[in-house]
């Protein structure tokens, strides 16, 4: 029993993963699906049936957000931290100079923040959940959350503590609220000891709570 | 439906006041910085008013979008931290005011 | 400031030092809920048009509360992606319900119990 009657002819359905082989119990992780689930299914074909959306878009946009990881913030920073002059073309031009490494940010315009040892940055959604995600990919939960939220910018230093961070006395913390266009990428501090490591080394240093700055980069 | 950009109002270095308004609808000013004062620390760049666009209009004219630097020991009572850490908001030309050093100085603490 | 929090949306809690830690347990987002964003990113993109991302936050924040309060991040954007539908004309509320209705019955059919 196949519930591919409806599909489009250009969509061959072979990939159990997407499209409309979604009534497969097994694609159902943790269960049977649940109302929302069973809503979202309904939605999306309602929206296949009127030719709003098809079934190969659908599934572009889901790789193409499951492509977008960390990976890609912390080869920008790596390179930002060998290369003054890359790190200035990022601050002045996201875009253009994330292109430099073939990493496309097109989408909400991205501001580059650096952290000193004078002033370490950390961002955050107050009203939604507004990420960098052309190079950081979906947000974690808890940059979702009510707690994290609310408190950030009231008590930035009590929410860094509880991802493990303190800074040293001399250094200020500045929090960001995307509340327009722009979201916020922080260039963490580079952290000592790692002169002679390549870019390569350089970028497994770079998390993405750094470039969030809930923490600092990782020591060698 | 005008296509012209209004003139910011507002420049590097100016104080401001955000505006005390709590209107119905969607906007991007957050109650915890409504009546605050704060200091122009760049221009975003002008862009639609996202509380016409919620309702299905375009949002046009575009308007400035300020990057607005708070000081976090004015803003909250018994602030945990430096006296130098800030909080930056981007706001939009409208919800903003001229103020002057003295209420920066005066603080936001009411 | 007990002006602005007449009108305060639900969602525009910056600052109220809600007393509890943050849960930072990594959790990997099902295929349901990758579908959920696709889809949401696909209506809102500017070349599509079927809504824009204002309106979409727009229908998020002001679900009813006990609604909000009660279901995680990507159920309540199933819900504001559903009710921006109806709303746009792009479906009704009865081609929903008669969809729905024909999913569980494909299920039941599928053996998948729901």
């Amino acid at each position: 029993m196949s519930p591919h009657d409806h599909e489009h002819g250009d969509d061959h359905g072979h990939d159990h993963v997407y499209g409309d082989d979604d009534l497969l119990a097994e694609v159902f992780e943790g269960g049977p699906p649940d109302d929302y689930e069973i809503l979202e299914i309904a939605l999306r074909e309602l929206l296949f049936d009127k030719g709003v959306i098809t079934p190969a878009e659908l599934r572009a946009k889901i790789v193409e957000w499951d492509g977008k990881t960390p990976e890609n913030g912390a080869r920008i920073v790596a390179h930002a931290w060998v290369d003054p002059a890359y790190k200035q073309r990022l601050k002045d031009d996201f875009y253009s100079a994330a292109a430099e490494l073939d990493i496309d940010t097109a989408g909400p315009q991205l501001v580059a923040v650096e952290s000193t040892d004078d002033v370490h940055h950390v961002f955050c959604c107050t009203l939604c959940s507004c990420y960098p995600r052309a190079v950081l990919g979906i947000p974690p939960e808890w940059y979702k959350s009510k707690e994290y939220r609310s408190r950030i910018v009231v008590d930035p230093r009590s929410v860094l503590s509880e991802f493990g961070t303190t800074l040293p006395d001399h250094t200020d913390v500045r929090v960001i609220d995307n509340t327009a266009e722009s979201r916020y990428f922080v260039i963490p501090k580079r952290p000592e000891g790692t002169e002679g490591l390549s870019e390569e080394e350089l970028a497994k240093l770079v998390t993405r709570d750094s470039i969030i700055g809930v923490t600092e980069a990782l020591k060698p | 439906m005008s296509t012209e950009t209004i003139p910011p109002r507002f420049g590097i270095g100016d104080t401001v006041r955000v505006k005390s308004l709590s209107p119905e609808g969607h906007m991007r000013t957050p109650w915890y910085i409504r009546g605050k004062v704060g200091v122009i620390g760049g221009l975003m760049g002008s862009y639609w008013n996202p509380e016409e666009s919620a309702m299905g209009r375009d949002g046009k004219p575009d308007r400035m979008v300020y990057h607005v630097h708070f000081d976090q020991a004015r803003l909250w009572p018994d602030y945990n931290g430096r006296e130098t850490d800030q909080l930056v908001v981007d706001l939009q030309d409208h919800w903003l005011d001229i103020a002057s050093p003295q209420e920066l100085e005066a603080g936001n603490l009411s | 400031m007990s002006e602005a929090e007449t009108n305060r949306g639900q969602h525009d809690i910056g600052g109220l030092n809600v007393d509890s830690l943050i849960d930072r347990s990594e959790h990997r987002l099902s295929l349901s809920e990758r579908r959920v964003d696709a889809m949401m990113n696909l209506l809102f993109a500017p070349d599509r048009k079927i809504f824009n991302i204002d309106e979409m936050r727009r229908a998020i924040e002001t679900l009813p509360s006990d609604l909000y309060e009660n279901y995680n991040y990507y159920e309540r954007w199933t819900l504001a992606m559903e009710k921006l539908l109806i709303g746009k004309g792009i479906m009704t509320a009865d081609e929903i319900t008669a969809k729905v209705a024909d999913v569980r019955a494909r299920l039941k059919e599928a053996g998948v119990s729901a």
